[in-house]
């Protein structure tokens, strides 16, 4: 028991929390992708595959050139890549999002583990650090925040863009059209499939560079599959931030928090910290029965200010299909 | 050319093209690696004498994906996107060794147990899904995407924990199982005939399901309209559990067979992704049991093939997902191209016909 407080106690050390928001930047750059394009009503279901290509491919373009600048657009063009054929297999082709998703999913991953067997173990350049002049220095604030490089100080920049780009801005209130109600949307005169495909790649963009910051800057290299399983906490997340990008970068962080708290656990209780890791996939699952579960709902609509913390609902058009008819 | 020649030589095509274009950058010929995976698998020239061990090994890698697929089509056609497969087949496996670590009986007894509680672990672990999805409303994608990780890490527990090896603590699996809890195989080679023979019945018993039953057509109409198939009145609740329950139980059984046939032990990675791989052969079976049957068993040569390539050929096994993967986008990608030129050719005959009348 000790041992487990002591663990725990460690959990608030300013560089425990330091190292969890350093080591979020590619989860929050994948959770904000999903969560925009799920917004706009299309689950990009292959996110677990497309990551770790874009990984690869950011990986391949800095280790060739030995500019770590050059990785994330190569890695965001990946993501992109995957990202539209889900749409234009959805959109054009009636398939099922996720169907096509799926398969995408499978072989980006083996293309990934084919192309990049050559690359295992070498080192390309990583994302330098800087920190902030003048706010790095104060207290606590400091090193969590602003002691890091670009690449985290832009994930939390995505963050907050994104928030208020969905709930702030007009452009938003169209996407948020797009996944609730295209037939409304579209009798306003708003392009729903052009819409979708462009906040498809969008989010898709924002999956390659989240897989790039894997590599070139969490854990800098290429491994065999060295995303594994991101992808799909990434979906978990999604929806355990219940479609809002601050409560998802909630749930980011916290599952950076229960990645270290497993770590710290590790020598006195090697059990249980294998097994977790894998917590928020049952919290998934937790949220999506509370999301649904009708006494509960009832009685937070008597809490206005407790609903608009803890209720989420699904954007209403998720995964379906728009046709002009 | 025909539609259906064209629908399924086009995807063929791209497979060729891109499988050749993607070797040539890997820098090998890709005659090479095409032999070698049918090498690997069945033998060169097939069926060799000499090569029984690895048809045995592809076999018994073709039964647990053909026994997944098999129940995948269940829920298929009750609409259902069962990615729990994965965890169904985990916990099969988690149960058979249950059985085959704490029952002890004669062995013809004890591997009827350890396959029946297979099932049974197989079939509660989709039964939980079908719940989560009936009564709790969460979406089936996600709750049985969640309770898949669930199952890999009860797994992992187990191995480390309470079933770890006598006086090592290792994530190298437990301990082997007692022979009297193996399935019985083919002289030295993995090859179980009683394995085939259930696979083979669960195939042509899903077969039989939507083309005789009632309850299978029932099924159908739940998976093409859940509102109608429930004001027609069919409980259509109750027919997702039933189909998830079928889908689970065939999915247990895989489990069973790759503990008590293949790897003889609980392993961490026990369902070796074949509850993935299956969802690829159905889709390119277009949810067709009898398709089933030679799709999977050219997956498995594919699965068991390019393991070898590393060493023959110092190319990467991975190679296999690769042509697995493609071939399925590029049929997926090929029959709705297709359907969507059927579609605007109607529309155009269509609208032709209308400016014709007026």
């Amino acid at each position: 028991m000790s041992g487990f407080l002591t663990a725990l106690g460690e959990m608030f050390d300013t560089a425990t929390i330091a190292s969890i928001v350093a080591g979020a930047s590619g989860l929050l750059f994948a959770t904000m992708g999903e969560t925009i394009s799920e917004k706009a009503g299309v689950i990009n279901l292959s996110v677990d595959g497309s990551m770790m290509l874009a990984a690869l491919a950011g990986f391949v373009a800095a280790f060739h050139t030995g500019n770590v600048w050059i990785g994330f657009p190569a890695a965001a063009a990946v993501g992109v890549a995957a990202a539209l054929v889900v749409a234009f297999g959805n959109i054009k082709l009636s398939l099922n999002q996720v169907a096509i998703g799926f398969v995408l999913f499978a072989l980006c991953t083996a293309l990934s583990r084919f192309l990049g067997s050559g690359y295992v173990g070498r080192q390309p350049v990583a994302v330098p650090a800087w920190d902030i002049p003048a706010l790095s220095s104060i207290p606590f604030f400091g090193p969590v925040l602003f002691s890091h490089n670009l690449i985290v100080y832009l994930s939390m920049v995505t963050v907050l863009v994104t928030y208020w780009f969905i709930y702030r801005t007009r452009a938003g209130l169209a996407l948020q059209g797009v996944g609730e109600r295209p037939e409304a949307a579209h009798s306003r005169g708003i392009p729903v499939n052009k819409l979708r495909y462009l906040y498809t790649a969008i989010g898709g963009a924002l999956i390659g560079v989240g897989g790039a910051a894997f590599t070139l800057d969490v854990k800098v290299g290429w491994s065999d599959r060295p995303t594994l399983n991101f992808g799909w906490i990434v979906l978990a997340i999604v929806i355990f931030g219940g479609w809002h990008p601050l409560r998802a970068a909630f749930g980011v962080l916290l599952f950076g928090a229960l990645q270290a708290f497993a770590l710290n656990l590790q020598p006195e209780f090697p059990t249980f910290s294998q097994v977790l890791p894998s917590i928020p996939f049952p919290a998934m699952i937790l949220a999506l029965v509370v999301v649904n579960w009708k006494t509960l709902l009832d009685w937070l609509d008597r809490y206005p200010w407790l609903r608009s913390i803890l209720r989420s609902d699904p954007p209403t058009a998720i995964g379906t299909r728009f046709e002009v008819s | 050319m025909s539609a259906r020649v064209q629908n399924l030589l086009l995807p063929i095509a791209v497979v060729v093209v891109s499988t050749v274009a993607l070797l040539f950058l890997a820098g090998t010929n890709p005659w090479d690696p095409i032999r070698f995976i049918i090498e690997g698998s069945i033998g060169w020239p097939p069926f060799e004498a000499g090569t029984a061990s690895k048809i045995g090994d592809t076999v018994m890698v073709w039964v647990p994906i053909a026994l997944a697929s098999a129940g995948l089509i269940v829920t298929f056609n009750a609409g259902m996107w069962n990615i729990g497969i994965e965890g169904q087949i985990i916990v099969g496996a988690i149960a058979a060794s249950w059985a085959a670590r704490t029952i002890s009986a004669p062995r013809p007894l004890l591997v009827f147990l350890t396959i029946v509680a297979g099932a049974i672990g197989g079939m509660l672990w989709g039964l939980l899904v079908g719940v989560l999805r009936t009564v709790g409303g969460v979406n089936e994608i996600f709750g049985g995407l969640g309770l898949d990780f669930v199952a890999v890490s009860i797994t992992t527990y187990l191995i480390i924990g309470p079933w770890s090896r006598s006086g090592v603590a290792s994530t190298s699996g437990t301990d082997i199982f007692p022979d009297a809890a193996l399935l019985p195989s083919f002289g030295g080679t993995r090859l179980s005939p009683l394995a085939i023979v259930i696979t083979l019945a669960a195939i042509g018993g899903v077969w039989i399901l939507f083309r005789g039953t009632l309850y299978g057509l029932k099924l159908k109409a739940v998976g093409a309209n859940r509102p109608s198939a429930f004001l027609m009145g069919i409980p259509t609740n109750r027919f997702l559990l039933g189909a998830f329950m079928i889908c689970g139980a065939l999915a247990g059984i895989a489990g069973t067979s790759q503990a008590t046939g293949f790897h003889f032990k609980l392993i961490p990675a026990i369902s070796g992704n074949y509850g993935f791989l299956a969802i690829l052969v159905v889709l390119l079976a277009r949810f067709r049991a009898f398709w089933v049957i030679p799709i999977s068993f050219f997956f498995a040569m594919i699965a068991v093939g390019a393991s070898q390539l590393d060493l023959r050929l110092d190319l990467s096994s991975t190679l296999g997902g690769v042509l697995q993967g493609t071939l399925v986008l590029s049929a997926m990608l090929g029959l709705g191209w297709a359907a969507y030129r059927a579609r605007k050719h109607a529309d155009a005959a269509d609208s032709a016909a209308q400016d014709a009348a007026t």
